[in-house]
């Protein structure tokens, strides 16, 4: 254990250099730049809300604040599950010429979403200004389940990392997992409307998404939607750690 | 008064070659159960023991496939060895291909901090190094361009001058000093020999005989993943050449008339012998109807000369 933590001191540096360099080379090509990060979730919201606003009812206004707070996360969770997924093949040159811990380069990837998601938070404040939904004291609540989704990414991160490495088709089969996730997690509909409720049982990010709801809208955190996600997050944690520190050795002979 | 920095202890390294590659999950699921899945073993390296000391500059020769870069890899860390231990004391800086790593879509000096953090190097460290490493490179103004638009000799100069700089304690080079061209080459060699004052220790594959020579102070012989020589430099080289060179060359003796012009180029050992049974072959064919080979044998003669 001591070893692990004296090599991550270590590499502490590096970790920041690959995660800078994620983000610097996202957008070095395109045109609009970091302000992307913006446009996208504001347009995508539009889109939702002018498609959807009757499964609301005309009243709610702030319907595109509760899309919001459903799509952000979800937009991270996925952009930073397949960015992780791919990241041992894609920097196969690296691992092939010089020893690196590899758990950089799943770590490094999604801090550099979690980075971008944080800049993205300014849609929604934007939003909550514009249709009125004033933060209340619960607003601090939202650190847990934002912090709960950081270790939900990193933990199916890892999993999906390592099975990717071996398994190439993994990341089609992911593709049509996320499908799924983002249909049952309530973005964009009421979940009192589903007549199965037992679905949301099976999402990983459902129950973050309602306690983030929660503290946005000024509620209290539901505490077993906030036990359901610990258990979520931090078992895939567990599982994903174990899984990459056992097959990583085997990494370099597979790509 | 040597300390030990690397201790190589009954290494082996074994690759599953699978007879199929599956490497989707339906491929898989499918000949699990049809309990199909065979691994052919391929012992790429076996029973390697060897010892380095400080300022050792190990040479490793041995044909292609041998095991060289397998070797070095496991000795920087990318491999782990599937038997046997490895010690290794000290900062090793590896070069194992051209590039070592770098980012294609970045700039030349974004990669000097990149490459500076994979090994494990802060800022402010690189930032003291940073124009030494852009002059001895001699990039110039390409500095900040993206290395996918550098040529190789470009990549090799640029890897090697930040591998130098970076005061490695171990030196890794596989085979890279032997691009670039021979200004490259010169300066590199005597920036090496430049920095064993330092007591820096050199680990280097090449093909080229001659430079082993040059750089070395100790070699090793690979064949087909088992050690067969370890021993003074001179010695060893003798022994490479004598054996593996001579080996190739004696085993054609339809082909001589090409293959004298190719010995020529090489050692000086090998060419009498050939020289004179050559020139029984020809006096032979003179006497036939065939002008051709007379006219190669009298080129043959006067090259002889």
């Amino acid at each position: 254990m001591d070893r692990v933590f004296k090599n991550f001191k270590k590499y502490r540096y590096l970790l920041f250099e690959l995660t800078k360099k994620n983000i610097k080379l996202k957008y070095r090509r395109s045109y609009l730049g970091i302000l992307w990060t913006l446009l996208e979730p504001i347009l995508t919201t539009f889109v939702l809300t002018v498609v959807f606003i009757n499964l609301r009812g005309k009243k709610d206004l702030s319907f595109p604040v509760y899309i919001l707070t459903g799509r952000l996360l979800y937009s991270f969770f996925a952009q930073s599950t397949k960015q992780a997924m791919k990241s041992i093949r894609s920097n196969s040159g690296m691992i092939k010429k010089v020893y690196v811990p590899k758990y950089i380069y799943p770590l490094s990837n999604i801090l550099s979403n979690y980075i971008i998601f944080l800049i993205s938070m300014i849609v929604l404040f934007g939003s909550m200004i514009i249709f009125k939904v004033y933060p209340t004291k619960y607003i601090f609540n939202a650190v847990i389940p934002l912090i709960l989704l950081l270790i939900l990414s990193l933990g199916m991160g890892l999993i999906l990392a390592t099975l990717a490495v071996f398994f190439r088709d993994m990341e089609y089969l992911w593709g049509v997992v996320l499908m799924m996730i983002m249909y049952t997690a309530a973005i964009f509909y009421d979940a009192g409307l589903v007549t199965s409720q037992w679905i949301f049982y099976f999402n990983p990010i459902y129950h973050i998404i309602v306690n983030f709801r929660n503290s946005v809208f000024g509620s209290p955190l539901d505490m077993e939607a906030l036990l359901i996600s610990l258990g979520y997050s931090f078992i895939s944690l567990i599982i994903g750690i174990v899984m990459f520190y056992k097959k990583q050795d085997k990494f370099i002979l597979n790509i | 008064m040597s300390k030990e920095v690397i201790k190589v202890d009954n290494v082996g390294m074994r690759f599953n070659l699978m007879e199929k590659k599956v490497d989707n999950l339906k491929e898989f699921f499918i000949k699990f159960i049809k309990n199909e899945i065979r691994y052919q073993e391929f012992w790429a390296l076996r029973n390697i023991s060897f010892k380095v000391n400080k300022g050792d500059r190990l040479g490793i020769l041995g044909l292609n496939g041998a095991g060289k870069s397998t070797l070095l890899k496991i000795i920087a860390g990318v491999l782990k060895a599937s038997e046997g231990e490895i010690n290794v004391k000290g900062k090793i800086v590896p070069l194992l291909e051209l590039g070592a790593g770098f980012d294609a879509q970045y700039t030349g000096a974004e990669n000097i901090y990149l490459y500076g953090a994979v090994l494990g190097y802060p800022k402010e460290f690189i930032n003291e190094r940073f124009n030494e490493i852009v002059e001895f490179s001699e990039l110039g103004d390409f500095i900040n361009v993206p290395v996918k638009n550098y040529s190789s000799g470009m990549k090799a100069r640029l890897g090697f001058s930040i591998a130098t700089i970076m005061e490695p304690e171990i030196l890794i080079l596989d085979e890279v000093l032997s691009v670039g061209d021979a200004k490259f080459r010169k300066k590199s060699e005597k920036r090496i020999l430049d920095m064993f004052d330092k007591g820096i220790t050199v680990l280097f594959v090449s093909h080229s005989v001659e430079q082993i020579r040059r750089i070395c102070s100790r070699a090793i012989i690979l064949d087909k993943g088992c050690l067969v020589a370890d021993g003074p430099v001179e010695e060893i080289c003798n022994l490479y050449e004598e054996k593996y060179i001579e080996e190739k060359v004696v085993k054609k003796p339809k082909k001589k008339k090409k293959k004298k012009k190719k010995a020529a180029a090489g050692t000086e050992l090998i060419q009498e012998p050939d020289k004179t049974a050559i020139q029984e072959t020809t006096k032979e064919a003179e006497g036939g109807a065939d002008t051709e080979s007379s006219g190669i044998s009298e080129t043959d003669k006067t090259d002889a000369q």
